[in-house]
């Protein structure tokens, strides 16, 4: 690391010492578990180049930014319309909550028993060393999860510009009015803390930046379809991480290129895996960089993974935006049937996610099911009974694993999963 | 043709070789702190064509010993619970630092199964931590439950919540045998709980070393009404399976 990145991190207020850390034992994982897979497809190496520099390269752009008066707004979840930050000149952010950190820190301020991913977020917060979050010029809580309601309170009294968003918990009109009438507060103020007036063409330009970023995701999904599959699940899970901290525009273009050289290696039957492989749907909670653990061990035991029913992946990036609008008022109401649509367990009730868990089976021809549970994430967790159970009565094999993000079940969750690998084989 | 299975649990190693479906030696050992030596102890003065590993030792073992193969404790223990009893449909098996309930379809194949996770509750380990407490051996620990008059509750399936649960009973003055029968129920709860997420009729088999403790077989099949069956040697059925996977594989 350059001694540029070092006086950057200095500056964003940074504890260097812990930072260090933090980049080491990041570096570390990535070796092991990304560098050391076999046969993955050339255009990766974008993702490792991003990958390496994701608090160094990625952060400078960000603050020349800043220095050009945009502002940089930072998110914590898929609700958070990337739409309305790029149409009022803001770039959107995801903040770090993949890795355990400053775990004594965090537990002065949250319970003990509460999700591994809100932890990390106060964990990157307290050691100072999430340099997204210390850039960014805003910060935006959403009320999900009873969790992260209460934690966005104590939240906002270790930062100051968190600006906290409600949301819907019924896919009723009323809901609908709510999330409509929170994305018109939110759009004001965005467009308070940049000095631009969202227009018809800005909106409307924000909406398809957005949208082909989505599309190019979805067109890698599609090729994942494939015996033998063109990439490894980790790769996939890594493009669909990036999505929430790369400038949009380059990212939709690597992420096509890839999928260039995807469909010569599925018209040369060229895979990461061999063909017939068992195949993985994942399905449940988010896995934020540089959470890896569960799909590292599926992939390292036999399995490849064919695609993720989670924020980190589809429930994300499901659905386009309708760019047809002719008035803000209209592409305001299409970006809140978009996000609308989305299928997060904190709603109730929440059958759409249970029929986009069978579509995506079917769709990628998985071999079974593994529902990834956060420990303490209540909302998934509640809803991995009736998921297993539909399952169970599809003829669909499915594993139920709740985990945070501690290395010391490791051992168990491997035998488990080469178990249901075993289970699917048989 | 001979066929070897190792099965390296946390607390012991078991050795099974098969030859034509039939079990032609066994042997045991305590895993200690080298599990591997162990393994190649019990080896020692054996021929067999062929060894398949499994238990939590098994990738240890699989770098250290050339060509051997592995399997999980679950599907070892399926295939061996149905070679002991041919129509097992549901398995418990309750080792040392893990507890497992699996349920088999008509042919064998392995339908669900469920796993305790990262801590001891329910499983050998726990009982060995709580007979100590109330210094009992552990073989000892089972029939001096039996022997209890009365039940008392512990609540707590944890092992450091039991503990301290125990400390206050004995406090009071309880006696320690319906202390010990509480614990074996507490055990019994959790392996119930697990077994009635995999099915809920049907007699189990029960394999591990906790099979071999009379008051857990009792507490189990009264409480769920179920039949308990236990195999001769309920430690071996991890490695009997293990021997038994690798020689249908040779002669598919």
């Amino acid at each position: 690391m350059s001694d540029d990145n070092t006086s950057m991190w200095k500056n964003l207020g940074l504890d260097l010492k812990a930072h260090d850390v933090l980049l080491g034992v990041l570096g570390q994982a990535y070796q092991d578990i990304y560098l050391s897979q076999e046969n993955r497809p050339r255009g990766m190496e974008y993702f490792d180049f991003v990958m390496s520099e994701i608090h160094g390269l990625r952060i400078k752009e960000l603050l020349d930014e800043k220095e050009k008066k945009r502002k940089i707004i930072g998110s914590y979840c898929v609700f958070v319309p990337e739409e309305i930050a790029l149409a009022a000149n803001a770039t959107l952010v995801g903040l770090c909550s993949g890795a355990d950190f400053a775990v004594e820190q965090v537990e002065k301020y949250l319970p003990r028993n509460t999700c591994s991913l809100i932890k990390s977020s106060f964990g990157f917060k307290l050691a100072k060393v999430c340099p997204y979050l210390e850039c960014a010029d805003m910060i935006v809580g959403e009320n999900t999860c009873d969790g992260k309601k209460k934690a966005y309170e104590t939240m906002g009294t270790l930062v100051d510009n968190l600006y906290v968003m409600d949301l819907p918990q019924m896919k009723s009109d009323n809901g609908r009015k709510l999330l409509r009438s929170e994305y018109d507060r939110f759009k004001s103020a965005v467009e308070e803390l940049t000095g631009v007036e969202i227009s018809v063409d800005s909106l409307k330009e924000a909406i398809r930046t957005v949208n082909e970023k989505r599309a190019a995701i979805h067109r890698l999904s599609q090729l994942r379809i494939a015996d033998p599959v063109p990439i490894s699940g980790l790769d996939a899970l890594l493009a669909n991480q990036v999505f929430f901290y790369d400038n949009p525009a380059r990212f939709t273009q690597s992420v096509n290129k890839i999928c260039d050289e995807l469909e010569e290696r599925i018209s040369k039957k060229k895979g990461v895996f061999p063909e017939k492989t068992p195949r993985i749907l994942f399905s449940g909670c988010p896995m934020a960089v540089p959470n890896w653990k569960l799909p590292w061990i599926v992939e390292t035991s036999g399995a490849v993974i064919v695609g993720e029913e989670s924020c980190v992946g589809e429930r994300g990036t499901r659905n386009l935006t309708d760019d047809s609008g002719k008035t803000v008022d209209a592409l305001m109401d299409a970006v809140a049937d978009r996000y609308f649509k989305i299928d997060c367990a904190i709603f109730t009730p929440n059958q759409d996610r249970r029929d986009h868990i069978l579509e995506m089976t079917r769709a990628y021809k998985a071999d079974g099911v593994i529902h990834y549970g956060l420990q303490f994430c209540q909302p998934y967790n509640m809803e991995s009974i009736p998921v297993e159970k539909l399952l169970e009565e599809e003829g669909i094999p499915c594993l139920r694993i709740e985990t945070d993000y501690g290395m010391e079940d490791v051992g168990q969750i491997k035998t488990r999963v080469e178990a249901f690998i075993e289970q699917i084989q048989d | 043709m001979i066929f070897a299975g190792i099965d390296i649990g946390s607390r012991t190693v078991e050795l099974v070789l098969v030859e034509g479906g039939r079990v032609i030696e066994s042997r045991q050992s305590e895993t200690g702190f080298d599990p591997v030596f162990e393994a190649k102890k019990l080896l020692e003065g054996l021929e067999f064509d062929g060894i398949m590993a499994t238990g939590y030792g098994r990738n240890l073992f699989e770098n250290a010993f050339e060509n051997a193969g592995t399997v999980t404790e679950i599907k070892a223990h399926a295939t061996g619970a149905r070679a002991e009893f041919c129509d097992a449909g549901t398995v418990l098996d309750i080792g040392g630092q893990d507890s497992k309930a699996i349920r088999l379809d008509n042919s064998g194949r392995i339908k669900k199964f469920e796993m305790n996770d990262r801590c001891a509750a329910g499983t050998g380990k726990f009982l060995e931590i709580m007979a100590e407490n109330l210094g009992f051996s552990l073989d000892n620990f089972g029939p001096a439950a039996l022997t209890a008059k009365k039940d008392l509750v512990i609540n707590s399936m944890c092992t450091v919540f039991a503990e301290s649960e125990v400390t206050s009973l004995i406090a009071r003055g309880a006696d320690r045998s319906e202390i010990a029968r509480a614990l074996h129920r507490s055990v019994v709860r959790r392996a119930a709980g697990m077994l009635g997420r995999v099915s809920s009729s049907g007699p189990i088999v029960f394999s591990g070393g906790v099979a071999k403790n009379a008051c857990i077989r009792e507490l189990l099949s009264d409480t769920l009404e179920r039949e308990v069956m236990v195999p001769r040697y309920p430690q071996m059925v991890g490695a009997l399976g293990a021997a038994l996977i690798l020689e249908s594989r040779a002669f598919k």
